[in-house]
């Protein structure tokens, strides 16, 4: 089963890198081999969690030893408009007995327990690596449970040695195809329905964006899975239109969306104006193809227009002093070009940004913002990396929180451009709180206080001179 | 002896516990030179970092044998070897602690075997030390595995000795001290004119200092040769009775006495730190350390108020719990809530009516039937503290939503000062002003002690 699942995932043809290849190398999957001893990032289980926890009124049951939730629960600041059950830890915790005697009884009473205790619309059941091997059958276990309790139970099966947490983000959303997509129907639709998938409204980011959306008249039906409650994801297949934000990561759903209930898809972003823009524009533009009111593109430019005119207005006061000032970055995805896009947008070069997770699509994007000055990497070593710093080749650096100490023992201001950020940068209200941030990290008067010598080294160079 | 009762959910709610894995890898945090290991898939490092991270503002350095499917079917030991030959070629490590996960112990993996095969094929690798730990997360906790990898330091790492030292004493140190509690600890030992070996040693390592080159292993923390070297040691002095049993295998490999103290929170137990060290060292307090216990005296005659009779409640690992009951109690507070992440002797000896192994709802469910006004434990008991609107105080693994982690200092004489101050504060704060109309029944039902 599972295997059938990753091999679908694999051959994805909505990808644009998987079209590039031949039937071989698809064969062979996307995953690349990691080096042991020297990888980094999580596993299929951190990904389908990463993309399913924001569905906010639910109980997310990880089957597993403690290892899985223990050590990770309560660390991702996506938000909820409502409900807060998502943010509970819950687990079975297996122990040695249930690793002899199987793990699926208590699992069953696992998720009644849940449902007693939260009343949840639903549960989420993830698979991880122990149960998996010891053939813990979730998925009946579910369809068992679901058909007892009345309610829907959801087998996500993404075991953290299937692969990276990229594949996991797609069984994921092979999950919410397959059990939770087109299971109810909406109340009413509009000519302006939309499914954002791939937003998962870190820090608040999707209430920067939804403002706007709501100004023109369009409404977001299917959430995927940013804010969501249970109902908004069922009735995803009634949307006229889907934006695909995180471009790797739900691809399957967008294609599959599409495949299955005609639901035509694009990929955009919502870091930086131009982006923010563009994506206001396509999603207006597809939506009149597909019936909506024929004034809506002549709304959409004059909502433009507006406020990159109020942007601009308010970043005035950062474009002197960020001039000539350069960043490194040191993302993943299409966050690799996105904001390298909001960073130009500020007036700051980007001296280098790294791919690792990025597709072609995403390089040849990142190539072509940089312009032949910037460097784009596939790995930069940490010592390398701390050595560009401490040499003053950046003025800032914008990464994820592992990245975060050499910047910061470099003595170099540092910014969180990952999922454990406090801060929401999309849309133009996003830039302007990007701005905001990085002014706030270069300006601060430690780094002066910082760089200066100790007494006992000034000690030395007077000595010397 | 206090009851200890497991909890009966088949479900866990917003955990307490945290793997032995973690635990073991914590503790190869402490050696110099190290690079901790996880035997299993990528995520169980991936996770792991992200907390130590989190609590230590540090980079961590945390390594994965990355198993995937096709090697959980065919086995590890390919992945084990390339992960210590990466490793090796890319970092100038000393250490490799070896960490398994409940992947590698479920498919039953024979790691001593491994291990000897990896060496024999690797000569290369003769100047790495390389320890492996069973430390599965379906058993035990944080606490747990910590003590294993102690263990399996001394057991491997501790050469035979030719004499002893009378001035070098080993410092066996339990998961539940920080950075700061090893400084405290270390100032108070020389204070006595002894040099302490202390393992593992998270002191010289996570402290947070800027160190003005980029390391890819740990910088700082105790070295080989001091490891080496514990066996002249003339006493063993283990904080936590989960350092037993690395005080034990010390003793039986070179005839270390030694000395299991519970903890070194509040001035009893720092008492009885004292007495052991003028005793070892034959010399008498010197008189800043009397200084301090004086302050101490005074800080609890000051402090007291606050604490009499408040209602805690409380959840930690073991060793963590009993040294923090112990010292809430004795300051005249009653913990009517405690709970803990696993099995251990120390949890019959916790000044509370009952001990559950469980989870952080649990503690949020008995801290409300007891009306609690305090919650004590890491910085996961957040949501469970305002949903029950009383104050949180911070203790122990991890730490992720407050500065200054690492120096949270809570042993000696200096350490329980502190400690009183910052949780007689918090009480403070809470203190409620009368109301007219609050004695309006007379002598009524809430009136009377329960």
């Amino acid at each position: 089963m599972l295997k059938a699942k990753v091999d679908d995932v694999f051959r994805e043809p909505g990808c644009a890198t998987n079209r590039g290849k031949t039937d071989k190398q698809r064969k062979a999957g996307c995953a690349k081999q990691l080096t042991p001893g020297a990888a980094a990032g999580g596993c299929a289980f951190d990904g389908a969690k990463i993309a399913l926890q924001p569905i906010t009124d639910c109980i997310h049951l990880v089957h597993g030893p403690i290892g899985c939730e223990g050590n990770s629960w309560d660390s991702r600041h996506v938000k909820s408009s409502g409900p807060q059950v998502f943010r509970t830890g819950a687990t079975t915790d297996m122990g040695e007995f249930d690793i002899i005697g199987g793990g699926e009884k208590r699992l069953y009473r696992a998720i009644k327990e849940a449902f007693a205790r939260f009343n949840p619309p639903a549960v989420f059941v993830y698979q991880t690596c122990v149960p998996a091997m010891i053939g813990d059958d979730i998925e009946t276990v579910c369809r068992v449970a679901a058909e007892k309790l009345g309610k829907p139970v959801i087998p996500v099966n993404a075991p953290g040695f299937a692969g990276s947490k990229n594949l996991g983000n797609k069984l994921g959303g092979e999950a919410l195809l397959d059990h939770v997509i087109g299971t109810r129907e909406p109340e009413r639709t509009t000519p302006c329905d939309i499914n954002i998938l791939g937003d998962y409204n870190v820090a608040g980011e999707l209430w920067q964006v939804e403002p706007l959306l709501e100004r023109l008249g369009i409404r977001i039906l299917g959430r995927v899975t940013g804010d969501a409650r249970y109902h908004d994801v069922t009735v995803a297949h009634r949307a006229r239109v889907s934006m695909l934000v995180c471009s790797q990561a739900l691809i399957n759903v967008a294609r599959k969306l599409d495949e299955r209930y005609g639901i035509p898809f694009f990929e955009g972003s919502f870091y930086g104006a131009t982006d923010t823009s563009a994506a206001l524009r396509t999603m207006a533009t597809m939506l009149m193809e597909r019936g909506a009111p024929a004034d809506l593109g002549q709304r959409t430019e004059a909502l433009i227009a507006e406020q990159e005119a109020a942007l601009a207005d308010a970043l005035a006061v950062y474009r002197d002093r960020f001039r000539g000032r350069r960043a490194l970055l040191y993302t993943g995805g299409h966050k690799s070009w996105a904001v390298i896009s909001a960073l130009q947008d500020l007036g700051i070069t980007v001296i280098g940004t790294s791919v690792r997770k990025s597709t072609d699509g995403d390089k040849d994007r990142a190539r072509a913002l940089m312009g032949e000055q910037g460097v784009l990497f596939d790995q930069l070593a940490p010592k390398e990396m701390y050595r560009m710093l401490k040499e003053g080749e950046a003025d800032i650096m914008l990464s994820g929180g592992r990245s975060q100490f050499i910047a910061l023992k470099a003595r170099t201001p540092w910014l969180d451009m990952n999922q454990e950020r406090h801060h929401a940068y999309a849309g133009y209200a996003g830039v302007l709180a990007l701005a905001g941030e990085i002014d706030k990290a270069l300006a601060n008067p430690i780094w002066r206080t910082l760089r200066a010598p100790a007494p006992w080294e000034q000690a030395v160079e007077e000595g010397r001179s | 002896m206090t009851v200890v009762q497991p909890s009966v959910k088949a479900l866990a709610i917003n955990p307490l516990k945290m793997s032995q894995t973690l635990g073991g890898a914590m503790a190869f945090l402490g050696l110099d030179r190290a690079m901790p290991l996880l035997h299993g898939s990528q995520g169980c490092t991936a996770f792991g970092l992200v907390l130590l991270v989190r609590h230590f503002r540090e980079a961590i350095p945390f390594q994965t044998t990355a198993m995937n499917e096709v090697t959980t079917i065919l086995g590890g030991l390919d992945n084990l070897e390339q992960a210590c030959r990466n490793i090796h070629k890319r970092t100038a490590c000393r250490v490799i602690g070896i960490c398994t996960t409940g992947l590698i112990e479920t498919r039953g993996e024979d790691l001593e075997g491994d291990l000897r095969l990896i060496r024999s094929r690797n000569p290369d690798l003769a100047d790495v030390a390389l320890i492996p730990v069973s430390t599965p997360d379906f058993a035990g906790a944080l606490e747990t595995g910590w003590s294993k990898a102690v263990a399996a330091m001394v057991g491997q790492l501790v050469l035979p000795a030719a004499g002893r030292r009378s001035d070098q004493i080993n410092i066996l140190a339990g998961s539940h001290l920080s950075p700061g509690d090893i400084e405290e600890i270390r100032e108070m030992t020389e204070a006595f004119g002894l040099t302490p070996v202390i393992l593992p040693d998270l002191g010289l390592s996570l402290d947070g200092h800027v160190p003005g080159r980029h390391v890819a292993t740990t910088l700082g923390g105790t070295t080989l040769e001091a490891i080496g070297g514990m066996g002249a040691s003339c006493h063993t002095v283990a904080i936590g009775r989960h350092m037993a049993a690395a005080a034990e295998r010390l003793h039986e490999r070179c005839a270390v006495p030694f000395t299991v103290l519970e903890g070194l929170v509040g001035l009893p137990a720092v008492d009885d730190f004292v007495r052991l060290l003028q005793t070892v060292s034959g010399r008498p307090a010197p008189s800043a350390l009397r200084r301090s216990r004086s302050q101490l005296e005074d800080a609890m005659l000051d402090g007291h108020f606050f604490f009499g009779g408040t209602r805690i409640a409380l959840a930690a690992e073991p060793d963590l719990l009993l040294s923090l009951a112990t010292f809430c109690t004795d300051l005249g507070a009653r913990v009517v809530s405690a709970v803990t992440s696993t099995t251990s002797a120390s949890l019959s000896k916790v000044p509370a009516p009952s001990v559950t192994i469980g989870d952080m709802d649990d503690l949020e469910c008995q801290a409300r039937a007891a009306g609690a006004q305090l919650l004590i434990t890491h910085s996961h008991g957040r949501m469970a503290a305002e949903r029950l609107g009383i104050p949180l105080f911070r203790v122990g693994f991890p730490i992720f939503d407050r500065l200054g982690a690492a120096h949270l200092r809570t042993v000696g004489y200096r350490g329980a000062r502190d400690l009183i101050f910052a949780i007689g504060n918090l009480l403070i704060e809470q203190a409620h002003d009368p109301v007219p109309g609050q004695w309006a029944e007379g002598i009524g039902p809430a009136m009377r002690e329960t």
